[in-house]
């Protein structure tokens, strides 16, 4: 009775589901393509083409979804914790000033393999601190989390700001970014994986920080399911009163899952600085944090469906560039609301398509939903 | 020969898997007192929705006064003269009596004419049923007991002949629990036809003329009240004999092992819920604290567990200070041995969400036995779940299941198998056996009479006074935050009502 989904099979509940929402997204964003008098079916073509069809739009697809799979775990260590961090932004853009302190002092010594820890270091360092801060102030007095955040990604905006035409800029310069890195602060590109299966590749910035973000799912997972700290932080985000009762701190968890999702925010900014521009920039992170809240959702907090979310977005960017470029009636807006329309059918409304799967299923094979075999008419 | 008010069909509902009601039959006879009992998740409640037109049958028929009818939605009820007092009340707190009452029902665009009406209706309701409320009254500063009186006037008002009240007594003391009787009666008396749906079977036995008893679903017997008996309708409830009264031998009282002295604790508004509180509790005996809720014990054992914060005063456990007005930490209290079921296991004693084997380490999760460095170690923690979920009969036995899918009293089974695997010296428990069905009860009951006779101490809080009466050594009541008389198991429930209203407390004052 205290359920009103009947189960499903786990195979239907994290694949069907999930795809039959981003089909009817798809199914929307091409009726918006047809009332700006384009086809959709070719607009749908040029935009998989454009992510997977050569070996250029895979590498590119891959190096977009690497910053999203570090924004989305970021969202997703804060919300096992009941902690929603829209702070990703601002504290993946500030971490950009400790990758070019670090990289602007080491670039010239040092080889790459030297330099990329280090900034690790201090690009986690730096999100996690921006991050503390909002952390702090929610634990001790109880200023909303989402306010705090959204406010220090104006202040990160705002030093960054300072910073580039200030301390990090040559002298001389009229651009308000860091010269460029020198060989030890640019990260080895991974093109020739996708090479290995017979693609050609011009030039795409898919470099080792990818491997980096793996690594990191893989952590996360570990964080969140394996480990003492992960189970204390589920239990405060399911319920604070049970973490207290269970002689959780709920000062220390706040700090901590907001400065390990802060880090991750933080080590986005290592892929398109050291990875593929060569400097830190102006503006550098252009809005992947935000993405990270929908990757998270679309991913299930769950590290794998993080990942898998990631390329998908990864390949809403990549394709939708080709798709602005090929069809000029479609203007990268066009990516924007597919973003929009996947984001509200998978995630706000997730469980619509339920009740139908469901009744299919029931139908179907009563067994497989946990029903007793239906006996006559009645059901 | 009596008329039925109600016929209900073949009543068939099911949701998703679940089939809450299958093929029920059920007469209730105009001018009665039906009482309906069974277990939770019997499929109680679910009926009476469908009654109400909260939910539709998938299937037969409901026949109001011999008429087949259509309930939809609750204003077909209504308007068929069936009214419901809920369980929780469905009032606004911030409105007068007369306020709530024509909530919904107001009969033009201004206020002031229905007003008006409603007022001289509302007088003569009063008069007529004994229902004594101020109409000006504001619903919040209104005992529990009123403001019950104000959903039966509400029912009432709206023309309802056929009144259905769930579990009316849960939050109200003996005494007014027996006003309340009264009132039903007269109502009887006046023709009205009550439905009374209840777990407690002494009230059906004190108050109804005819009553049904509900299981998994089905509706398994109706019988006449005085033909009936305690023991026959609990053996239907649960299918199988039930010991209704715990046998405990004598108890053997050993040294103090919790002491709780001047103990005063204010609650997030700063208004006094445990006032200068003092009571020792020794090793060897099960100490109850009877009280109708709200006065001041889930703030008593919140302070003492080191949930709360105590304003002033100290509790030490044997014989040493639990830090009380800063620190108290429950992981701290859990090393020295102090484990605590708590009142309200949905949001603080388990994680719903959790897989099973995860609540059995909640609040232990610090002990090296689950952990490999900063790892948990899964396969310890299940194998302990495992070995719990034997000992104490959870089921489903399926450690990987979600909390939230095992029935409420094995979701109390597993927080106590919890609490008391740990070993711990004193063992303090909250409302024990709240929303659990007979069957769990008498296990749990056996349960904590067995820690009691391995020395350890024990402090019960619940509201049941039958629990309370069987299971302690010693009784203490609260009422207004203060502890306003202490008794032995002997004690008769008369006695314990009075202390319970308050009404000794008060002519002590005097």
């Amino acid at each position: 009775m205290s359920t009103p989904y009947a189960k499903l099979p786990a195979w239907a509940d994290y694949v069907l589901i999930p795809l039959i929402n981003l089909f009817v997204a798809f199914v929307v964003a091409g009726f918006v393509v047809i009332l700006v008098g384009e086809n959709p079916l070719r607009a749908a073509v040029v935009l998989v083409e454009g992510a997977f069809g050569r070996g250029q739009g895979i590498a590119f697809t891959l190096f977009y979804a690497t910053t999203f799979i570090f924004s989305g775990l970021s969202v997703a260590v804060a919300a096992h914790c009941g902690l929603f961090n829209i702070g990703g932004e601002g504290q993946g853009y500030i971490a950009g000033l400790g990758i070019g302190i670090v990289c602007l002092a080491f670039d010239s010594v040092l080889p790459w393999w030297l330099t990329f820890p280090i900034a690790i270091v201090a690009a986690a360092a730096m999100g996690a601190l921006w991050a503390l801060i909002p952390a702090y102030l929610q634990a001790k007095r109880g200023s909303h989390i989402v306010i705090t955040t959204i406010m220090f990604n104006f202040i990160a905006a705002s030093v960054m700001v300072y910073a580039l035409v200030g301390m990090l800029k040559p002298p001389g310069s009229m651009a308000p970014q860091t010269r460029t890195f020198l060989e030890g602060a640019q990260l080895p590109k991974l093109n020739w994986v996708i090479e290995l299966f017979g693609a050609k590749i011009r030039s795409a910035p898919f470099n080792v920080s990818s491997l980096l973000a793996l690594a990191m799912a893989f952590l996360v997972w570990a964080l969140i399911w394996r480990t003492k700290l992960g189970y204390e932080m589920r239990t405060y985000g399911h319920s604070p009163k049970a973490a207290r009762y269970a002689g959780i701190s709920e000062i220390r968890i706040i700090i901590i899952a907001m400065m390990i999702s802060g880090a991750l925010a933080g080590m986005m900014a290592l892929n398109p600085t050291m990875g593929d521009q060569h400097n830190v920039a102006l503006e550098f992170v252009s809005g992947a944090g935000f993405v990270g809240i929908a990757v998270a959702l679309m991913g299930r907090l769950h590290p794998v469906g993080i990942v898998l979310a990631a390329i998908l977005f990864g390949m809403l960017y990549q394709g939708g560039a080709e798709l602005a470029f090929e069809m000029p009636a479609i203007s990268r807006d066009m990516i924007v609301i597919i973003q929009g329309l996947v984001i509200l059918f998978a995630g706000a409304l997730e469980h619509m398509f339920r009740p139908y799967v469901q009744a299919l299923f029931a139908s179907l094979s009563p067994k497989s939903v946990g029903m007793e075999a239906v006996k006559g008419k009645g059901a | 020969m009596a008329q039925a008010a109600i016929e209900l069909i073949g009543i068939d509902k099911s949701f998703g898997a679940v089939r809450a009601n299958r093929d029920i039959n059920l007469e209730i006879m105009r001018g009665t007192i039906h009482g309906i009992v069974g277990e939770n998740g019997a499929g109680k409640s679910t009926l009476m929705s469908i009654l109400y037109g909260f939910y539709q049958a998938d299937s037969g028929e409901i026949r109001v006064g011999g008429q087949p009818a259509s309930i939809k939605t609750p204003n077909d009820a209504i308007a068929l003269g069936i009214g419901m007092v809920h369980q929780h009340f469905m009032l606004v707190d911030n409105f007068s009596v007369l306020e709530n009452v024509i909530l919904g029902a107001e009969s033009d665009a201004l206020l002031k004419k229905s007003i008006a009406k409603a007022r001289s209706e509302l007088e003569r309701l009063e008069r007529e049923y004994g229902l004594e409320v101020d109409p000006d009254a504001i619903i919040e500063e209104l005992p529990v007991g009123l403001q019950q009186r104000v959903e039966i006037l509400k029912a009432l008002y709206r023309g309802a002949e056929i009144l259905i009240l769930d579990e009316p007594t849960g939050v109200l003391t003996p005494a007014e629990a027996d006003h309340l009787f009264r009132i039903l009666r007269q109502l009887k008396e006046q023709g009205k036809t009550i439905v009374l749906i209840t777990h407690k079977l002494r009230e059906i036995m004190a108050i109804t003329d005819t009553v049904s008893v509900m299981r998994q679903g089905t509706m398994v017997a109706t019988r006449e009240t005085r033909k009936t008996t305690v023991e026959e309708l609990a053996e239907l409830m649960v299918g199988r004999r039930v010991l209704l009264r715990v046998e405990k031998g004598e108890a053997k009282a050993g040294g103090v092992k919790l002491a709780v002295k001047n103990l005063t604790v204010k609650d997030s508004r700063g208004v006094t819920m445990v006032d200068d509180v003092s009571f020792d509790i020794h090793a060897g005996e099960i100490v109850g604290i009877a009280g109708v809720a709200g006065n001041g014990q889930s703030e008593l054992l919140e302070a003492i567990s080191g949930i709360r914060h105590a304003v002033s005063g100290s509790v030490t456990l044997d014989g040493k200070p639990i830090d009380l007005t800063g620190a108290a930490d429950p992981g701290e209290l859990r090393e020295r041995g102090l484990a605590h079921v708590p009142e309200d296991r949905h949001h603080v004693g388990l994680v719903l969400a959790f897989e099973e084997n995860e609540n059995s380490i909640l609040g232990y999760q610090d002990d090296e036995r689950y952990l490999k460095g900063p790892f948990l170690d899964i396969d310890a923690i299940r194998n302990d779940a495992r070995d719990m979920i034997v000992k104490y009969d959870i089921r489903p036995a399926d450690c990987r299941l979600k909390t939230a899918n095992f029935s409420g009293g094995n979701q109390q089974k597993i927080v106590l198998a919890r609490e008391m695997e740990q070993d711990p010296g004193v063992l303090i428990v909250g409302q024990p056996t709240r929303g659990v069905d007979v069957g769990a009860i008498e296990f749990i009951h056996k349960r904590l009479i067995a820690m009691r006779d391995q020395s350890k101490a024990v402090l019960v809080v619940s509201v049941e006074l039958d629990e309370i009466r069987s299971l302690s050594d010693r009784i203490l009541v609260m009422f207004a935050g203060r502890i306003v008389g202490e008794r032995g198991p002997d004690a008769t429930e008369g006695e314990l009502g009075l202390l319970m209203a308050g009404v000794e407390h008060r002519e002590a004052a005097e």
